[in-house]
């Protein structure tokens, strides 16, 4: 599903460069579920960036169901991005301006059109019907997340990429979002990478990669 | 819902969030096209008065006046030598498609009736005066061909030299001393309003009476010199022609050489309407020029909305962007915005400006008309504003790089 080989980012820092990532390579099989872990600063939401085709590498290939897609251009990759990614972020990002169901259409919006019947399906699968026309403000953290997968998964993706899911979250929420999360994994069969520091979480992933200072520096399969 | 209309919902959704913000903005574009609309309006309304005013005069009249000559390389103004005479008038006569020709002198005289006294100028003119410059008689008659050769001391006046010399009174068969001579009052003409070339100052006597109130001068060569001669033409195709045939005709008779210029002028009611009607097409232009500039304020109040639109948005680009959306989606949002702001102000300013020009035009102040190009001119300048000045924003919008826009505030 995913090959990531020898993949390096730097950014210009004034005159010097700054390496992120220094020559990563990372194969996830289809229907894996894994977890990113390491200290910030170590790269891993880099990574996350990259296998979710928001950024390109400085250098290296990645391989996206096979086809090379580190080349591609922005509006190749936002078409990648539209059918075959979904993102759950930390801070949930929903637009506050539109309802539950309207933030869930928009996650189709730019896959094909809208379809209020298939938003309310992922809202019923999230377990938030009853909540379809409430708006982000009026919801829990809890809830937002939840809306927020809704809205990752209504374009049936085969890849989704989870960025400290539960990091805003109590503690009860969070178990909720990475139940959530494992059942549309277990069920589905979509690819599921996490981002988290949080090792109860990840120790619910087969597999965890250890990264720090942009390298990969062991992984462990569970 | 239809995939075209969705760009545009997104597009609602945005304007209606910030309804006071969108509001102002649309007042701008309304204030500007309204603007527009309603200077013009005036424009063209000045402009069709201007016409229906040379229309009535006669469309087929034509005036000979005696030209600016040159003496020693000063040249004087045009009439302000006597190069016209009763000869020249009636050599046209002789001329093929004239129906009428209508000499006429005119000369500044002291009026006096009663305790009323003042000065003006006084025309002195054939029968054929009438119907050439197209006079309407309000009361009484113009005088007749036996009047005018035994050279009847009668006088037809103009609507406003009545009302100033006689008040309310019924002035026909009134006496008042002209120069030297006194007069009957024997008809008032029908006013034509306060125009070009308006006949209510006028005062006309004939031509053989002026003559016994002030003595035509004479030309060295013995001619009666004439201020002016009117002519209408039978068949209005052939205006240009009579007129190259009165040229040669009078270059002729006045002996110019070849190399010198006309010492006469002359002028069609055609000529002078498309001239007038050209200045006033420029007018209406620089009206709504200056109305443009408006606009042009509520285009940049279009484009400072819209970026700080796009500012205040950049977390939400972000998300569009992460979940799909291509830079031209982004770009279509925030252009189609934009062009909603200002073609809702388009709107609204059409509406505006026409009412507000019904208003200008009902309460007598001036004549406005609307005419539908005005309209098209201020919205497609109004819609174009929202797309040039949307542009930049927009395309701004769709340049953000999608993770720095999701780590925005």
């Amino acid at each position: 599903m995913i090959r990531l080989e020898g993949i390096t980012k730097s950014y210009p820092m004034g005159k010097r460069e700054l390496t992120v990532l220094g020559g990563i390579t990372l194969h996830i099989e289809k229907g894996e579920l894994v977890a990113l872990m390491g200290p910030s600063g170590s790269g891993k939401s880099t990574i996350l960036n990259l296998i979710g085709c928001l950024d390109k590498p400085t250098s290296g290939s990645y391989y996206l169901e096979d086809r090379e897609v580190s080349q591609l251009s922005s509006g190749e990759l936002a078409m990648i991005r539209s059918r075959k990614i979904g993102f759950v972020f930390q801070t949930f990002n929903l637009l506050p301006r539109l309802s539950a169901l309207a933030n869930v259409e928009l996650g189709m919006k730019y896959a094909g059109g809208s379809d209020p019947k298939r938003a309310l399906d992922a809202l019923a699968k999230v377990g938030l019907s009853d909540r379809a026309n409430h708006r982000p403000t009026e919801l829990s953290g809890g809830e937002q997340q939840r809306v927020a997968i809704a809205r990752a998964l209504v374009k049936n993706p085969p890849l989704i990429l989870a960025d400290e899911p539960t990091g805003n979250l109590d503690s009860r929420s969070g178990e909720e979002i990475i139940s959530i999360l494992t059942t549309l994994h277990s069920e589905q069969g979509i690819t599921l990478v996490v981002v988290t520091h949080d090792v109860s979480i990840a120790h619910h992933c087969q597999r965890i990669i250890h990264l720090m200072d942009g390298q990969v520096v062991t992984e462990e399969t569970l | 819902m239809k995939k075209w209309l969705e760009p545009l919902s997104t597009a609602w959704v945005g304007v209606v969030t910030h309804k006071l913000r969108s509001f102002l903005t649309i007042l701008g574009i309304v204030i500007g096209v309204g603007a527009v609309i309603t200077l013009m309006s005036v424009g063209r309304g000045a402009e069709a008065s201007i016409l229906t005013n040379i229309q009535s005069m006669g469309s087929n009249l034509i005036t000979v006046r005696p030209g600016a000559s040159m003496s020693g390389g000063v040249r004087s103004a045009i009439g302000g030598v006597n190069t016209l005479t009763m000869e020249d008038a009636e050599a046209i006569a002789k001329l093929s498609n004239i129906s009428a020709v209508a000499p006429s002198y005119s000369s500044n005289l002291q009026l006096v009736v009663g305790g009323e006294n003042m000065n003006s100028q006084v025309s002195g003119v054939t029968p054929e005066y009438m119907s050439v410059d197209n006079l309407k008689i309000a009361n009484g008659a113009f005088f007749s061909d036996y009047e005018y050769q035994r050279g009847a001391k009668v006088a037809v006046l103009g609507s406003s030299v009545t009302e100033t010399l006689f008040g309310s009174a019924n002035p026909i068969g009134q006496q008042m001393r002209m120069g030297t001579i006194i007069v009957h009052v024997i008809g008032v003409l029908e006013s034509k309003g306060s125009t070009f070339n308006s006949p209510d100052d006028a005062i006309f006597i004939p031509l053989t009476a002026m003559q016994q109130a002030v003595a035509q001068p004479l030309t060295p060569q013995g001619g009666r010199i004439v201020s002016a001669i009117a002519l209408t033409v039978s068949d209005e195709s052939q205006t240009q022609n009579v007129i190259d045939n009165i040229t040669s005709l009078l270059r002729t008779r006045h002996r110019l050489a070849s190399s010198a210029d006309n010492d006469f002028n002359i002028m069609s009611t055609e000529e002078i309407a498309s001239t007038l009607s050209q200045t006033m097409g420029t007018l209406t232009l620089l009206l709504g020029a200056i109305a443009g500039i408006s606009l042009l304020v509520g285009g940049i109040g279009v484009m400072n909305i819209m970026l700080v639109s796009v500012l205040e948005r950049t977390r939400e680009i972000g998300i569009r962007k992460a979940l799909g959306a291509r830079e031209r989606d982004i770009w279509l949002q925030f252009l189609i915005e934009a062009a909603f702001l200002t073609f809702a102000g388009g709107i609204i300013g059409i509406i505006c400006g026409w009412v507000v020009s019904k208003i200008i035009d009902s309460i007598g102040v001036m004549t406005t008309l609307v005419t539908p190009d005005i309209v098209i001119l201020a919205v497609s300048v109004s819609i174009c504003i929202g797309l040039f000045f949307g542009f930049y924003p927009a395309w701004n919008a769709s340049r953000l790089n999608p993770i720095e826009a999701l780590r925005a505030e």
